[in-house]
């Protein structure tokens, strides 16, 4: 049967990895190559890069190391970061990247979302939603989470799949950079629903995080993280073999 | 050298890298000579059957896949590729394919059980149904491939080489004489995808 998949995420700014990262043994790694090598050969399933970058020339340097990626690491790669529209999806793909993922360019023009579906098909179309809890309900945030757009957010994403996003990034605000587990309720709400497959985001701190989120809410299909690995508070091979301890499927 | 068929459908950046990693020369081309010339042909593919078909159709490069299939040379269909060697598909109404592989390809959810998810996206291991083929020479039972898609292929018959359990088996890859496909992708597939294309490239 299909695997859980771990995939760490990668910030980008001006061609380097926003902070670094620290393993043992390897200091400071900023090179967003190596870093991705490091990962793939350590297990992960798939990267994600989020281009944060403002300036052309950024984005020019950004294009650059995403060939280099490419060029180097055999695993699906996910870009996002900055995207409005289709030349932007022509970017990164020429670039090497298989898939796209959208956000608040999806929030200002969802016409988009089908645009790209029809033109490269709905398995290169991601939709990354940041998400927080207001009131009974979830809503969608736009701008890297400073501004509430007012949208329902499971209603938002039922339009998304509806328009061809062919997979859900769920990030969710309220448990971002806690540490203290996924936002269990709200993944699993989405993933009452949600026939397309669906990624975890936000407020992983340990191997059991990732141990309750599949096991609590078996239809999430992947987790995505990013400091407690480039931290090295835990390598993605001892969360897989954690993970299959407690009996879930991982490509060990 | 080993040419990739460019005809507009997909990126292959990453297939032409994976190549280039593993030592081949390898070019991308939509030219007929140049495929004719060459001594293997990838046919990659992303997107929907019958756009893709109709690609070929326009490029002309389906009499080209048939006369390259003739010449004995090793063909490989990737993805949508290999959906494409087949004689059929029901994708967004009938198309006919290019009839080099035995079977037909079918949309996959109405034959999944209920719970699963189209398309099937992710890791998935490798059920060796004809472990000598030379393609599955560096593959082991078990092996992890990387599969991003909704329809599969059926009725394969005796060039059925690997499947993959969703729910149900499903078709991974199929060959018959020296054309072959693969559903997943063995260029973004690590390790294991890599030594898949060296078994190609040894053929």
């Amino acid at each position: 049967m299909i695997t859980k998949r771990i995939i760490p995420c990668l910030d980008v700014r001006d061609g380097r990895v926003v902070k670094g990262v620290r393993f043992k043994g390897l200091g400071d790694v900023s090179d967003p190559v190596s870093l991705a090598q490091h990962y793939s050969q350590g297990g992960a399933d798939e990267l994600v890069f989020y281009d944060i970058t403002a300036s052309a020339e950024g984005r020019k340097l950004f294009t650059g190391i995403l060939r280099e990626t490419a060029a180097n690491v055999f695993i699906p790669l996910t870009v996002g970061g900055g995207i409005g529209g289709l030349a932007d999806f022509a970017r990164v793909l020429e670039s090497g990247a298989d898939k796209v993922s959208v956000n608040s360019g999806a929030v200002a023009d969802p016409g988009i979302i089908g645009e790209a579906a029809r033109r490269y098909g709905s398995q290169c179309v991601v939709l990354s939603v940041d998400a927080s809890r207001v009131g009974e309900s979830w809503h969608v945030f736009a701008k890297g989470g400073r501004v509430d757009t007012g949208l329902d957010a499971l209603e938002w994403i039922r339009r998304g799949i509806g328009e061809g996003a062919g997979e859900v990034v769920l990030n969710s605000i309220d448990t971002d950079g806690v540490k203290r587990g996924f936002d269990l309720a709200m993944l699993r709400a989405v993933c009452d629903f949600a026939e397309v497959p669906v990624i975890a985001s936000g407020g992983a701190g340990n191997a059991q995080d990732f141990v309750r989120l599949f096991t609590e809410v078996p239809r999430v299909d992947a987790g995505l993280a990013a400091s407690i690995f480039h931290f090295g508070e835990i390598t993605i091979r001892a969360l897989k073999e954690e993970l299959a301890a407690a009996g879930i499927r991982v490509r060990l | 050298m080993i040419a990739i068929v460019d005809y507009g459908v997909g990126n292959l950046f990453s297939l032409a890298s994976s190549f280039a990693a593993i030592g081949a020369e390898v070019t991308v081309t939509g030219d007929a000579g140049t495929l004719l010339s060459s001594e293997r042909v990838i046919l990659p593919g992303v997107g929907a059957f019958g756009d893709a078909r109709a690609r070929l159709a326009e490029h002309r490069l389906d009499e080209t896949l048939r006369q390259v299939a003739a010449q004995g040379k090793p063909l490989l269909g990737i993805c949508l590729g290999m959906q494409l060697l087949f004689s059929r598909s029901s994708e967004f109404g009938l198309h006919e394919g290019l009839g080099l592989l035995p079977g037909e390809i079918t949309d996959m959810a109405p034959r999944l059980p209920e719970g699963l998810k189209t398309p099937q996206i992710g890791w998935n291991s490798l059920h060796l149904l004809r472990p000598e083929h030379p393609l599955l020479a560096n593959t082991k039972e078990g092996d992890f491939v990387y599969f991003v898609h909704s329809f599969s292929a059926v009725g394969c018959g005796d060039a059925l080489l690997a499947e993959t359990e969703y729910g149900i088996p499903v078709t991974a890859a199929a060959a018959r004489a020296n054309v072959m496909g693969c559903q997943f992708h063995p260029e973004k597939s690590g390790e294991a995808g890599l030594r898949i294309l060296k078994a190609f490239l040894a053929i």
